[in-house]
């Protein structure tokens, strides 16, 4: 299923939280080897993180860390706009859209990574469309070109730096219900559920206590 | 909306003190149709207070009482930033139940919705909007004005910020190269498609400059943000 948890909620869920950590080392670190600060217990980190971020997570069925990515406000100091500049051209700051970043996949066979990013960015598109968002803006590597237009989501590339596996690019990923319903096929989630799942972590208006002490 | 956001804005740029703009946050009431609007602003650097429509009497004592303290709208605003329906917080605890209850005799309402702001300097504020209605007319209510509210509560944020003199107004408004191109291109008449393909870029990722480049002038639309940007000599035609 899809988390979404702030960082002072992810100790809520403990192994998730350190699974996810951990399989960042491994891609940033040992498979990109993007040069970023990896902790003694195997997990890497970065100061984003420390901005009390908000994470949308892959849960699979038998309970491990499937894939994730960290939301941002671009209205406020995120990754892109501190680092990428040279990429987009300049500041990308709007309330209508945010930063998605660390956009990660837990260990698997290169036949289910392709479902796991679709769930991870459904999660992505359902954020966007039940805050009022436009777009979103991310970082990506080459790697990950192939799997967004697999998945019928491509992004607007604003800029790339490097080359062939060590390109790293800026894009823009605009949303809407179709996408949402085209991200909810290609992850095998049903669109009701996947409401369900943002309903219950952002807003089930949890009504009827408040309405009994109204009376 | 679009006519009623830029006269929004357009009231917002002509205030020069805070009580101005305590006026237009109140006509904002009169557009939503609501019973409250309250901007909010909750950093500890810098004097908190707000602009709101709320009864002189619920004010008062919401203040003297420090009710912040106990109030999950505010409490919440420093751990999201996503807006949220005041339903979905918890209310469980005493002191939070009978700050409802006390709330809504102040008449507050019984639904509420807030959009936490995150500025550039770390600074957080609030804005809300509070009403009496159902679940149903609110979860509609909210669908249909979200993007909206997130508009409006970050323009009045920079618009506090200015005039607290908090921020230099350049500071706000800094364009990028890829901006300013867009905008000289669109002020000197080119269509989107044109000058999207002048710069080399895609239309869609044009819009994406215009709508930065709108936001950091506080500009309603694409000519408005024009207009406002020769007006500042960020860009000449």
């Amino acid at each position: 299923m899809l988390h979404y948890l702030y960082a002072d909620e992810l100790n809520s869920k403990p192994v998730l939280k350190n699974a996810m950590f951990k399989d960042r080392a491994t891609q940033f670190a040992e498979r990109l080897g993007w040069d970023v600060v990896v902790d003694a217990y195997g997990e890497e980190r970065d100061e984003y993180d420390k901005m009390n971020p908000l994470y949308v997570i892959w849960q699979r069925p038998d309970g491990s860390h499937g894939g994730s990515m960290r939301a941002l406000p671009t209205t406020a100091r995120c990754m892109t706009n501190d680092h990428f500049k040279d990429i987009t051209g300049g500041e990308i700051k709007s309330p209508l859209i945010w930063e998605s970043t660390r956009f990660c996949l837990g260990p698997c066979a290169d036949k289910d990574a392709s479902q796991i990013s679709a769930a991870i960015m459904l999660g992505g598109a359902e954020i966007g469309l039940k805050f009022g968002l436009k777009h979103a803006v991310g970082v990506f590597d080459a790697r990950m070109v192939r799997i967004y237009r697999a998945l019928g989501w491509s992004p607007e590339i604003l800029g790339s730096s490097g080359g062939g596996r060590n390109r790293i690019s800026v894009g823009l990923w605009e949303f809407s219900e179709e996408i949402r319903l085209r991200l909810c096929a290609k992850a095998g989630v049903a669109p009701e559920l996947s409401a369900l799942w943002i309903d219950q972590a952002f807003g089930m208006p949890r009504m009827t206590k408040v309405d009994a002490l109204v009376g | 909306m679009l006519s009623q956001m830029e006269a929004f804005l357009e009231r917002v740029e002509q205030c020069n003190t805070l009580g101005e703009l305590n006026q237009v946050v109140a006509g904002l009431r009169d557009v939503f149709q609501v019973n409250h609007v309250v901007y909010h602003s909750v950093n500890s650097d810098g004097e908190p207070y707000a602009l709101a429509t709320y009864d002189a009497d619920w004010a008062e004592h919401y203040e003297k009482e420090e009710l912040y303290r106990i109030d999950p709208v505010v409490l919440s605003a420093f751990q999201r930033f996503n807006p949220y329906s005041w339903k979905s917080l918890s209310w469980e605890k005493k002191p939070a139940r009978r700050f409802f209850l006390e709330a809504m005799d102040g008449g507050v309402g019984n639904q509420g919705v807030s959009v936490p702001i995150r500025g550039p300097h770390g600074e957080f504020s609030l804005f809300s909007l509070s009403h009496t209605c159902s679940d149903e007319e609110w979860s509609k209510f909210l669908s249909h004005w979200m993007s909206d509210l997130l508009l409006i509560g970050h323009y009045l944020h920079s618009a506090v910020r200015v005039l607290e003199n908090m921020d230099e107004i350049t500071e706000y408004v800094s364009l990028s190269p890829r901006e300013t191109d867009a905008l000289r291109l669109l002020g000197a008449g080119m269509n989107r498609g044109r000058a999207a393909e002048f710069l080399k870029i895609s239309e869609h990722t044009l819009r994406v400059y215009i709508e930065s480049a709108r936001f950091k002038l506080g500009a309603a639309n694409t000519t408005h943000a024009v207009a406002k940007a020769m007006a500042q000599g960020l860009i000449s035609i």
